[in-house]
């Protein structure tokens, strides 16, 4: 077990360093200066232009460019963004909001889906299930901003139940909303995931066996059939909860949450390359960390799988 | 200065702009306020206002912020020798009198009293410093060139402006070339002043970025007011000595990357004043919001570009055919159909709000939608050389232009039977290298707003020969010589006639083709009452009461 997560982590330093290289040297290719922008209409001299460049370290190659970055990583130094803000506190700020935002997510999705996808499993063809797969349906098909606007408007500006958009603390309460918005769209998957497991389980001969030994109908579902289930479900979420925390934009736009979804948009719209792969750096461990996680569940779930050598 | 890009949506059909201008904004229904920004008998109030804002882009340095979202604050943290009243007029503030018998040596005398928010006192050396750091070129600040008509300014190397300090409340500057409406440019940003702390060893401290200390009607609330991405506390700065009196109990400017949450929050009174209606809700913001609403002809100014060199428009045959795709245009239609009377058809060069705008310049009928004229015009060019090819509008995608540039590739398709399309660029950094490298194809859009309320600034940087945002290399001596005597006359009055000339002159080579002026749009919540929008589309925060 200790020797798999030791190998698995070691396997993480060539993706890491990979996807970093590809990240800034797609920013390096970005049509466009970064600088010229900065200016607007306005066409600035050329010297004022240099200057910033190398401020920067704009004015190297893409190699230089890359290994400075590598080293201001090392050092724990990430430098600072155009605004003059080190890249480490943008990201100290804007990670525990989204963290929280994608917790909140995917709570709600594991248990409200698992939940709506275990009763509709077990009365499959009933009117429970047939909505529940009409509601899902739904949601896949919905683009996540109309949701989200659709409940702003509704819960907010016509209700005033909540307020439109998230406050200055992005607190967990406040969150709420915003989370099942983001969770929405997997919510539906995890109904039609796990449904479509449970149903089958229930079909399956050691069900059969567990039932005519006299086991409760409950202790079957629970044991058996609900933790074999499951395994499906949880690669889902896991891999999930990656998504979810890289692809808050949306859901971040429209509740106004200071999250990194907006941070590291920006950052990309002016050429920022250090801020976005300083971003990306920490997705791909987010990733790489649930991947793991994932994984050592299954050992978890079904005593089958071994991680022996 | 520019607006913020960030705006994921439609904030963004203002952006490419740069600065929206408006005149005067009243609150309650839109009439023009003539006079002063000063209500008489409006109450004070003691609640905290909150407005939309963007995150500023850079440190909350003077000379290094060139856009809305760190301009507002600045312009509420800091007092400059003058101010711009919602007219745009500029009204002496920490100045006593600035004044200049040549329009080359001004001396700048200030008010006795005043001190920054830390208790040192107000003073030349202030200004001085503070300009003397904002325009040396190893500062690299973005604002520099608002120093560049001061003696002594280059952009090639480290020099002093040519700034004397003569005494504690007085100090003189030299221009390079005389220019009247030199000090109409004051109330500018760029021009505040600095304590002696916000620069150690000649370089502005990271400190003063987050937490400027200043001399304004506002200051930051604690030392932390400024909650990045997130939003900035401001409060009454009980030691400001000027007239913009403040009438709330302070202003917390909210950060929205996105205009249609902001609008959200504006209409379940999460928020008291928005200053950019996002696009999707043109067509019904003046619906929801009732005399809440405020949309005021104003003053960006909004054009395409068609560079000198593009074969085929250059000389008679150019005059011809830029005469032609204009009259091919339909504004009104455009403006109506497209941006909901949200936008002004153009009828100059300059904006509504800035004194000398006309709608009767010799020649502006070049502006006005006639078919017959414009075919007129396209078949007689045709004589002189046959045009094959399509005309490409160039444009940042990530602005919300299409539609509009769509609508303009359309009239003229429909109108002179020629290939017409928008050219779109993915972003505004990609469209601004190709126009700068001069590498781009056909026409682009480009937009204008004026730092200051001066009609010099909405000419000269723009079609002066080798001006600094001249992107087309527009080059006529007679415009040229024109924007001189204007810039050089003994009064603003004067001077307007010079730049109205110049203006003709513009009409006939058409550099660029004026489309429209963008509107403010803007609204404000029930709680709170006063609420005006000054010269430049921000809001006069100072003026609104809330309970």
């Amino acid at each position: 077990m200790l020797w798999f997560i030791g190998r698995r982590l070691l396997q993480m330093i060539p993706v890491f360093f990979g996807a970093t290289f590809l990240i800034y040297f797609m920013v390096f290719a970005l049509p466009g200066d970064p600088i010229l922008a900065l200016f607007g209409e306005k066409t600035p001299s050329p010297a004022v232009v240099e200057q910033l460049r190398a401020q920067y370290h704009l004015d190297q190659p893409f190699i230089v460019q890359y290994l400075l970055y590598l080293k201001s990583l090392v050092t724990f130094d990430l430098g600072n963004s155009f605004s003059g803000r080190p890249i480490a506190d943008v990201m100290a700020k804007a990670f525990p909001v989204t963290l929280r935002l994608a917790t909140l997510a995917v709570l709600f999705e594991a248990v409200a889906g698992i939940t709506v996808g275990l009763i509709s499993g077990l009365r499959k063809g009933k009117f429970f299930d047939s909505s529940a797969l009409v509601v899902s349906l739904l949601l896949i098909s919905i683009p996540t901003f109309v949701i989200g606007f659709v409940l702003q408007y509704v819960f907010a500006v016509q209700l005033g139940w909540t307020k439109a958009t998230v406050g200055p603390q992005a607190g967990w309460s406040e969150l709420v909303l915003p989370a099942i918005v983001l969770a929405s769209v997997s919510f539906a998957y995890i109904i039609r995931l796990t449904r479509t497991s449970i149903s089958e389980n229930m079909g399956a001969d050691y069900v059969r066996t567990a039932s005519s030994k006299g086991l409760t109908r409950g202790r079957v579902v629970r044991v058996h059939v609900l933790r074999n289930s499951l395994i499906p479900v949880v690669t889902f979420i896991g891999a999930d909860f990656g998504a979810l925390m890289v692809g808050a934009i949306v859901t971040e736009g429209i509740f106004n949450i200071p999250g990194v979804g907006g941070t590291v948009f920006q950052a990309i719209k002016q050429g920022q390359g250090p801020t976005v792969v300083s971003f990306v750096a920490v997705f791909v461990i987010i990733f790489m960390v649930a991947n793991l996680l994932v994984d050592l569940l299954y050992a978890v779930l079904d005593p089958r799988i071994r991680y022996a050598n | 200065m520019k607006i913020s890009r960030i705006g994921l949506s439609a904030a963004a059909l203002l952006s490419a702009s740069a600065l929206v201008l408006t005149g005067c904004a009243s609150g309650d229904g839109g009439a023009p306020a003539p006079g002063t920004s000063d209500t008489p008998g409006a109450s004070t109030s003691t609640g905290i206002v909150t407005a939309n804002s963007n995150e500023p882009q850079n440190p909350l340095y003077p000379a290094n912020t060139n856009e809305v979202g760190g301009g507002k604050i600045l312009d509420m943290v800091f007092a400059g020798l003058y101010y711009y009243d919602a007219d745009g007029k500029a009204i002496p503030e920490v100045a006593k009198s600035v004044e200049s018998d040549d329009a080359t040596n001004y001396t700048v005398k200030l008010n006795d009293g005043w001190t920054f928010t830390n208790g040192e006192k107000v003073t030349a050396s202030s200004f001085v410093d503070a300009w003397q750091y904002g325009a040396l070129l190893s500062n690299a600040q973005l604002s520099s060139y608002f120093f560049e008509t001061i003696d002594g300014f280059s952009y090639d190397k480290d020099s002093k402006l040519a700034l004397n300090v003569v005494d504690d409340l007085t100090f003189t500057v030299k221009l390079s070339a005389p220019e009247a409406d030199w000090p109409l440019r004051l109330g500018y940003s760029a021009f505040m002043p600095l304590p002696t702390e916000a620069l150690v060893d000649g370089k502005a401290t990271t400190a003063f970025g987050e937490n400027p200390i200043g001399n304004g009607p506002y200051m930051l609330a604690s030392a932390d007011a400024w909650q990045h991405n997130v939003q900035i506390d401001l409060v009454p700065n009980p030691d400001y000595k000027g007239t913009r009196t403040v009438k709330n109990g302070g202003v917390t400017l909210k950060f929205y990357d996105n205009q249609d949450s902001a609008y959200a929050d504006l209409q379940s009174d999460n928020l008291d004043v928005l200053d950019a209606i996002p696009a999707s809700a043109f067509e019904t913001f003046e619906q929801t919001l009732g005399d809440r609403a405020i949309n005021q002809p104003s003053a960006v100014f909004q054009s395409f570009t068609i560079p000198e060199k593009l074969e085929h428009f250059g000389g008679e045959e150019g005059k011809l055919r830029r005469a032609a795709l204009s009259m091919a245009i339909n504004r009104p239609e455009i403006t109506d159909v497209i941006f909901f009377k949200t936008r002004t058809p153009a009828s100059d060069y300059t904006s509504p709000v800035i004194a000398g705008w006309s709608d009767s310049l010799a020649g502006s009928d070049v502006l006005k939608f006639n078919a017959d004229e414009a075919k007129a015009k396209w078949a007689e060019a045709e004589k002189i050389s046959p045009y094959t090819g399509t005309f490409t509008i160039g444009y940042n995608s990530d602005g919300g232009h299409q539609p509009w540039v769509d609508a303009v590739a359309n009239s003229l398709k429909n109108t002179l039977g020629i290939k017409a399309e928008g050219q779109p660029y993915a972003t505004f950094a990609e469209l601004r290298t190709d126009v700068t490298d001069r590498k781009i194809k056909g026409a682009f859009r480009t937009g204008w707003q004026a730092d200051y309320p001066s009609m010099f600034n909405f000419l000269g940087p723009l079609y002066a020969t080798n001006a600094g945002s001249n992107d087309g290399d527009y080059s006529s001596p007679e415009f040229d010589a024109l924007l001189k005597e204007g810039a050089s006359a003994k009064s603003v009055d004067d001077a307007t006639g010079f730049f109205q000339k110049a203006q003709e002159v513009l009409l006939q080579d058409l550099p660029a083709i004026p489309l429209w002026y963008s509107n403010v749009t803007g609204g404000f919540s029930t709680q709170v009452q006063n609420v005006k929008f000054g010269w430049n589309s921000v809001p006069l925060y100072y003026e609104i009461t809330k309970d």
